[in-house]
């Protein structure tokens, strides 16, 4: 790979996909409340949803926060706990591995439903397809790293795309160095990734923006608008 | 501001808990809640309704938001019933709510189409000749021709604009006036009270260019002819309100809450008030869930029950203890004391004709037609006596035509019930009786085929020597095998001795058991007798559409007369079967028939008009034989019904259209050179047997129509009783009939008219559909016009179910290139106009049209049937003939007559039923109101240029809607009865609705005499209730009910009085039976078409809402045994065939069924989700595709008091529910997805 194509996909392009999503997802919000929704398929066909679903969404969440973890935190923080690379990059291929597993069985149940039943499938936007295709895509992308991962056991592999992930989020020039040898996988996972972050605004992903987690710590049951409160001309 | 932001402010929002942690107040922005207020905002409410012919007639709130009509609601606004009373609203059903759909729906015609192969050959023609050259050119080419009639149905509709399309119909219109006669150009569009203007705009073009309009009440089978035979009205039911009145309901036949959705309520919140209610129906309808007690009769077999309740009730309220209400209303009301003459047949006697004044030496003393006038015993002397009130005091003098229980010399009568006790003698009379066979699994019993009752009688020295007389009553009583004591054969001595007509008999034949009967019957009476009448009858299609429904009718109406009802708020017989009631019916008239320019208008009936030229004759599989009464008296009766239709048509019984053969313009002009008067040449002609009707000849090109319109109407999706003949000899194009005709079965061909070995296909010219949607007759069109939807034009509605009158007003403009029904004719008017002096200029027209009902000649021929054309008789028109008039068309001015009221309503005046009246001060009202035409040859006259003008003509002519009117009609019949009757109007004479007003509010209609209730603030519109209250007669031969009916094709046919007759067999489902196998189970079941759940008529089962609610696509109902026995599973597809054609629907299989039927639901478009028919390989087909039109000799009678001719009045019915069909399991679903014809795809 080229040194410039290198530095477009990892150097440049991150910021243009971060900078999507998050502009992106700010103007959806405001403009389009209508469309921040999951789209869910559930009152057309319970088949094959709940468990899909279940296995699907643990295992993406798992992934998600692992990836976060282990991407962003700062390695003094690692040094400092005491853990080793490898003993980081062994938990995350076995933790990524089972959520990966149950992330994979779950979306192919999924994406089965939604091609073949043909309620889903007439139903379906193009957007609400190519988005767990590519997730699927993603996934079996990351899951084939493991392989590649086993082969450098001492995680200096994986310290690599921590050091390229905080440095894009440090805005260090030079940040694509660090994958510039990786293998293609790693590569394509990366890219395929940045896309995600892309389409993210376009796509039923914006609802986990919006995940109901306030239920969790909810006050009162009955909401209602003060006089007192209200201010200005409102309503 | 933004959502965004806000959602930042999460940390310092002021949240404040109150009782104890429950609540919690917050500060968030509420802007989203406008989202749900804008759903609902809206720019504006127009009302409107929808025209689609189902009684409703409610009013609608149309929101329109933005230019676009979004959605609708109901109006709450009819005006408040009195105290006692619930209200009318709310009015409307999911079906209408789901209208707004249409209106930019794919299904909507958005431009004018032409097929494709036409408009090439017009515009190629167009190029170097004149319009009505080309067209010429087209038409007179047979290739050119079959090149695009035989690909009707294929699709292949292009895109045209009005200029063209309008001047093709024009030269084509043209063309065919010239060619053969302006009776070869057909209208269809049916129920004017569902758009009044709409209709009027069709037909107001056809009748200036002297086109014949169809009728559509009798086509439908909705109009029950028991009706204009029992009352000489065609029909005249109790609104709904008035159910609230009753004390007793029978629903019979008749599924309210589905198919009145809008007015069940008052049958809800009567059986909360306490009233009894017996739902009879062969299937658990939905109304029978409202019943004390639901019956499930065998089907087709309602007169066996009727009639076995009308033996209780003669038995148990007449002769065993006589009820003083109900012998006083037969004696007043009813024919039951009229005499009736006893002829002897064989060794035994048989009831003749009723008794005529004319009968004795001295005319009784009457010199004005004592032929038609009836005779009945005065209780008192004993001596026969001339009851005022028959037909025979309706015309030729005045005063004395009333129900007061007087005699022609003004004193006072009390007419004598039944001869017993002052009889001569016992004479044994017999009585036809048909159920001793049966076909199709319907029951018969073991009787000989006529039954020997002993009647009392008198002997009178008449004029033509002794006659024996009978009363009516007394035949009546032996009919119903009710004993008075002096025995018969097959004379039942109790209820359960199995003979006619006991309920043990019943039992037998409907398998309703007998203690059921019994009890609903005394039930009835019991409730007649203790409210003075309140005992009700709802009735409908599923009781009419027999072949045998005037049995079924007569039936219920012999039950409803002799226990009081008819005439009495809260009682009497209500049919509810199409929207038939045209409120303001003569202000519309005028309008509607161009009679302020020409007079008479050409008006066909349907059913006959369709029999004949889709050639649905020519496969008649019933012989006359098979329904001939055996105590027919001696006659030429064995002949063909299409024989007997022209011979109705020969005697002017029946309409023609086409009536001549010959062109009439060139039958004036041929008068013309000889220097003789046109009526006086056609009849010399005519006679001399050198001009023919065209009735004798129907397959003759001569005799073909040419051009045919429909408009509001879907004739070939829903109405076209014998789709697959419709489209194979009307259309000529592809189709499914699968039947041969006479000339290879070797059934018997007709004896009179003629025969030819080559049957036409395809005898239109032209068909021109107007539609909003994209129908099945739209599909089979040449050519079809956008029209405006209900929410688009401005119009009127009425119906029988309610007193209102009220509008549909233009919500939106019409969309796309759409117009109103009104701006299409007179576009089609404007552009005939222009194109039209290539070939016609001034032209005189020959116009025959039947004897008329309501008009003095319907007293024609009074005893015997003579027929000129066998020179039984002379030709005189008017009596033994159609009329014959010669009229004068303008046609280079029929656009500005068209537009304007011409002069005949103040040279002639105006009025309806019997009735006129001056109108002067009318059309100078309307001057003012819609201004007059400044110049040209309409100058002066009353301008009708607009939709609103043509409204106020309606509501200023109609005594309905116009106060001055009403008192001057009702004053206009004081003439004739010699009674006061304005005081009916009286209080509302300066009342003038006009169209405003009633798009502020739908407002009651006023008191007139052309209907037969009132409208009032102490009861309920009511059919019959002025005959009883007002004393004014029935419009028939006695005056009253007339439940013995003597004329001498009734009794040819058995049906002088009301028996039971099983369901005819029309044999075609041997043909078809295994012809062509696919493997699965065949079974043959009753075929029953019931109005349905999800649409009315087709209208709607096009619609995604109402597909969404039922399947989807067309469907049948199959009982569980049944399906059991086919092999037949839910949801399956299946087909139902027989030599009719096919159709292809999916099954449902449900308890709800009788077994040994089929449902299929009337009219569901086989443009939907229909696929391909193994037995035809066309697609799919419709409920008709199975169906043939029968028509039957009693219903052509004409020219005999209420037995005579009017629109939609009286004639042939389209009856269809004695069809059996074979339903088998399809194998193979073929959605015949590929191009009509392969080589036409890369064009």
């Amino acid at each position: 790979m080229t040194e410039w194509l290198n530095q477009a996909l990892f150097g440049f392009y991150p910021y243009i996909a971060l900078a999507v999503l998050a502009i992106g997802s700010v103007l959806r919000f405001d403009r389009e409340q209508y469309t921040w929704r999951t789209g869910s398929s559930q009152l057309l066909r319970r088949k094959q949803l709940v468990l899909g679903s279940i296995l699907f969404h643990v295992g993406i969440l798992l992934i998600f926060v692992g990836h976060l973890v282990g991407l962003l935190t700062p390695m003094i923080v690692w040094e400092t706990l005491g853990v080793t690379h490898a003993a980081k990059q062994m938990l995350a291929i076995i933790a990524g591995g089972v959520a990966g597993a149950m992330c994979l069985v779950g979306g192919l149940l999924l994406l089965h439903r939604r091609l073949f039943d043909p309620r889903i499938r007439a139903t379906s936007t193009f957007g609400d397809t190519a988005i767990l295709v590519l997730l699927m895509a993603q996934l079996c992308l990351g899951l084939a790293t493991i392989p590649i991962s086993l082969q450098h056991s001492d995680g200096e592999e994986m310290v690599k795309f921590m050091m390229w992930a905080q440095g894009i989020f440090t805005f260090q020039s030079g940040a694509a160095n660090y994958v510039a040898d990786a293998h293609w996988i790693f590569k394509t996972h990366l890219t395929l990734g940045l896309t995600i972050f892309v389409v993210f605004p376009f796509t039923r992903l914006v609802h986990m923006l919006s995940a109901p987690v306030w239920y969790l710590n909810r006050r009162g049951w009955q909401i209602v608008r003060s006089k007192k409160l209200a201010a200005g001309p409102g309503r | 501001m933004s959502h965004t932001l806000d959602r930042l402010a999460f940390f310092t929002r002021k949240t404040e808990l109150y009782s104890g942690g429950h609540g919690v107040t917050n500060d968030e922005d509420r802007s989203w809640e406008e989202a749900y207020r804008r759903r609902w905002q809206h720019d504006k409410i127009v009302r409107s309704t929808h025209g689609v012919n189902c009684t409703g007639s409610c009013s609608w709130k149309i929101y329109v938001k933005g230019g676009i009509v979004t959605w609708e609601t109901q109006q709450t606004d009819y005006p408040r019933t009195r105290p006692d009373l619930p209200n009318h609203e709310p009015r409307g059903c999911a079906r209408g709510a789901s209208y707004s759909w249409y209106l930019y729906s794919g299904n909507r015609v958005k431009y004018p189409l032409v097929r494709g192969r036409l408009i090439k050959l017009w515009r190629e023609a167009r190029k170097t000749l004149p319009p009505v050259q080309a067209w010429k050119s087209i038409v007179e080419d047979p290739a050119k021709r079959k090149s695009y009639t035989s690909i009707r149905g294929g699709g292949g509709l292009v895109r045209s604009t009005w200029d063209e399309v309008t001047e093709l119909i024009g030269a084509a219109n043209a063309y065919t006036v010239k060619r053969h006669g302006p009776d070869r150009v057909f209208g269809f569009s049916p129920i004017p009270a569902m758009s009044m203007i709409s209709y009027a705009a069709g037909a107001r073009y056809l009748q200036l260019l002297g086109g014949a309009c169809g009728s559509f009440y009798d086509w439908y089978c909705d109009l029950p002819p028991a009706s204009p035979q029992t009352w000489g009205e065609q029909t005249d039911v109790p609104e709904s309100a008035d159910w609230y009145n009753s004390g007793f309901i029978l629903v019979w036949g008749s599924n309210v809450p589905q198919t009145r959705t809008p007015d069940a309520h008052f049958y809800t919140e009567v059986r909360y008030k306490g009233a009894k209610s017996v739902v009879i129906c062969p299937d658990y309808s939905e109304a029978s869930k409202f019943a004390d007690l639901w019956i499930s009769v065998k089907q087709g077999t309602d007169a066996a029950l009727a009639m076995a309740m009308g033996h209780v009730v003669l038995t148990e309220f007449h002769r065993d203890r006589e009820v003083p209400y109900f012998k006083d209303y037969v004696r007043r009301y009813t024919d039951m004391p009229l005499l009736v003459r006893l002829v002897k047949q064989g060794e035994r006697y048989v009831p003749e004709r009723l008794v005529r004044a004319a009968d004795f030496a001295d005319g009784l003393g009457q010199a004005n037609n004592p032929d038609w006038k009836t005779v009945g015993l005065d209780e008192a002397t004993g001596k026969p006596v001339v009851p005022t009130g028959s037909i025979g005091f309706r015309w030729g003098e005045q005063g004395k035509w009333n129900l007061e229980e007087k005699d022609a010399g003004g004193g006072d009568v009390k007419l004598r019930v039944g001869l017993k006790g002052t009889h001569d003698e016992v004479v044994e009379v017999n009585f036809p009786y048909f159920a001793n066979t049966a076909a199709n699994g319907f029951a018969s019993t073991e009787h000989p085929n006529t039954l020997m009752r002993r009647v009392p009688a008198k002997r009178f020295a008449l004029k033509d020597g002794e006659a024996l007389v009978a009363s009516v009553y007394d035949l009546f009583m032996a009919n119903y095998g009710v004993d008075q004591g002096f025995g018969g054969e097959h004379m039942p001595s109790n209820f359960d001795d199995v003979e006619p007509y006991t309920p043990a008999w019943a039992e037998k034949v409907t398998t309703v058991p007998r203690e059921q009967i019994i009890a609903v019957a005394r039930g009835f009476a019991s409730n007649a007798e203790k409210t003075n009448g309140k005992s009700m009858v709802i009735i409908g299609a599923a009781m009419n559409h027999w072949y045998h429904m005037d049995m079924n009718y007569r039936g219920v109406i012999n039950l409803l007369a002799m226990c009081g009802c008819i005439g009495q708020s809260g009682g009497g017989w209500s049919h509810y079967v199409g929207q038939e009631k045209l409120r303001p019916q003569t202000g519309w008239a005028p309008l509607a028939f161009a009679l302020d320019w020409i007079r008479p208008p050409r008006q066909q009936n349907s059913t006959s008009f369709f029999y004949a030229h889709s050639d649905q004759w020519r496969y008649e599989t019933l012989d006359v034989k098979e329904i001939l009464s055996p105590t027919a008296p001696e006659g030429d009766w064995g002949k063909a019904f299409i024989d007997y239709n022209a011979k109705a048509e020969r005697m002017g019984w029946l309409p023609s259209a086409p009536a001549l053969k010959t062109n009439p313009l060139e039958v004036a002009k041929a008068a013309a050179r000889e220097g003789v008067d046109p009526k006086d040449y056609a009849v010399r002609e005519l006679a001399a047997k050198r001009l023919e009707m065209s009735c004798m000849d129907p397959d003759h090109p001569d005799n073909w129509p040419r051009n045919m319109f429909v408009w509001r109407s879907n004739l070939l999706g829903s109405s076209g009783k014998g789709h697959e003949y419709f489209l194979k000899h009307l259309l000529g194009t592809s189709n499914g009939v699968l039947g041969k005709d006479l000339g290879v079965t070797g059934r018997r061909k007709p004896v009179e008219v003629n025969w030819r070995d080559e049957a036409p296909e395809g005898k239109l010219d032209l068909l021109v559909t107007i539609d909003f949607r994209m129908s099945t007759t739209a599909v089979y069109s040449d050519i079809v016009l956008p029209t405006a939807t209900w929410y688009e034009k401005n119009d009127l509605n009425t119906s029988d179910m309610h007193p209102f009158i009220h509008p549909l007003t233009a919500a939106v403009d019409p969309v796309w290139e759409c117009k109103s029904d009104w701006e299409i004719f007179k576009a089609i008017a404007k552009a005939f106009s222009e194109v039209c002096p290539e070939v016609l200029g001034v032209e005189k027209d020959v116009v025959l049209t039947p004897i008329q009902h309501d008009s003095a000649a319907e007293m024609a021929q009074p005893y015997d049937v003579q027929d000129w054309w066998k020179g039984e008789c002379e030709l005189i028109p008017g009596k033994t003939g159609p009329q014959i008039t010669v009229v004068e068309r303008d046609y280079p001015n029929l656009y500005r007559r068209f537009t304007s009221l011409g002069p005949l309503m103040t040279k002639v005046g105006n009025g309806g039923k019997g009735l006129g009246w001056n109108t002067e001060h009318e059309v100078e009202h309307l001057k003012q109101l819609n201004g007059e035409v400044l110049d040209g040859p309409t100058k002066g006259l009353a301008k009708i240029e607009t939709e609103i003008d043509a409204c106020e003509t309606i509501l200023m002519l109609a005594p309905e809607t116009n106060g001055e009117v009403a008192v001057k009609s009702w004053e206009s019949l004081t003439k004739q009865t010699g009674r006061e009757h304005a005081h009916l109007a009286l209080p509302k004479e300066d009342e003038k609705i006009r169209f405003r007003d009633i798009v502020a509010q739908p407002r009651k209609i006023i008191s007139s005499p052309i209907w037969s209730g009132i409208e009032s603030e102490k009861v309920c519109y009511n059919a019959g209730y002025t005959n009883v209250h007002e004393l004014i007669p029935w419009r028939t031969l006695t005056g009253r009910q007339q439940l013995y009916q003597d004329h001498l094709w009734m009794r040819a046919f058995g049906e002088a009085l009301c028996v039971y007759k099983p369901p005819v067999d029309l044999k075609t489902t041997a043909a078809t039976h295994n012809f062509r196998s696919n493997g699965e189970k065949e079974i043959a079941l009753n075929f029953i078409t019931p109005h349905q759940k999800w649409g009315i008529h087709s209208t709607y089962s096009d619609n995604l809402l109402m597909l969404t609610l039922n399947r989807g696509g067309p469907v049948v109902w199959l009982s569980e045994k049944d399906a059991a026995r086919a092999g037949i599973k839910d949801n399956d597809w299946i087909e139902a065939f027989n030599a009719n054609g096919a159709l292809t629907a999916r099954a449902v299989v449900s308890q709800r069924i009788r077994e040994g039927t089929i449902f299929m639901y009337h009219a569901q478009e086989k443009i939907v989700n229909t696929p391909g028919s193994e037995m035809t390989g066309q697609r799919g087909g419709i409920h008709n595709s199975v169906t043939r039109t029968v028509l039957k000799p009693t219903h052509m009678i004409g020219g005999y008091a209420q037995l005579a001719y009017g629109f939609n009045y009286y004639g042939t019915v389209g009856a269809n529910r004695d069809e059996f069909v074979v339903v088998r399991k399809m194998k193979k679903v073929d959605w015949l997805e590929q191009p009509l014809y392969r080589a036409e795809v890369g064009q």
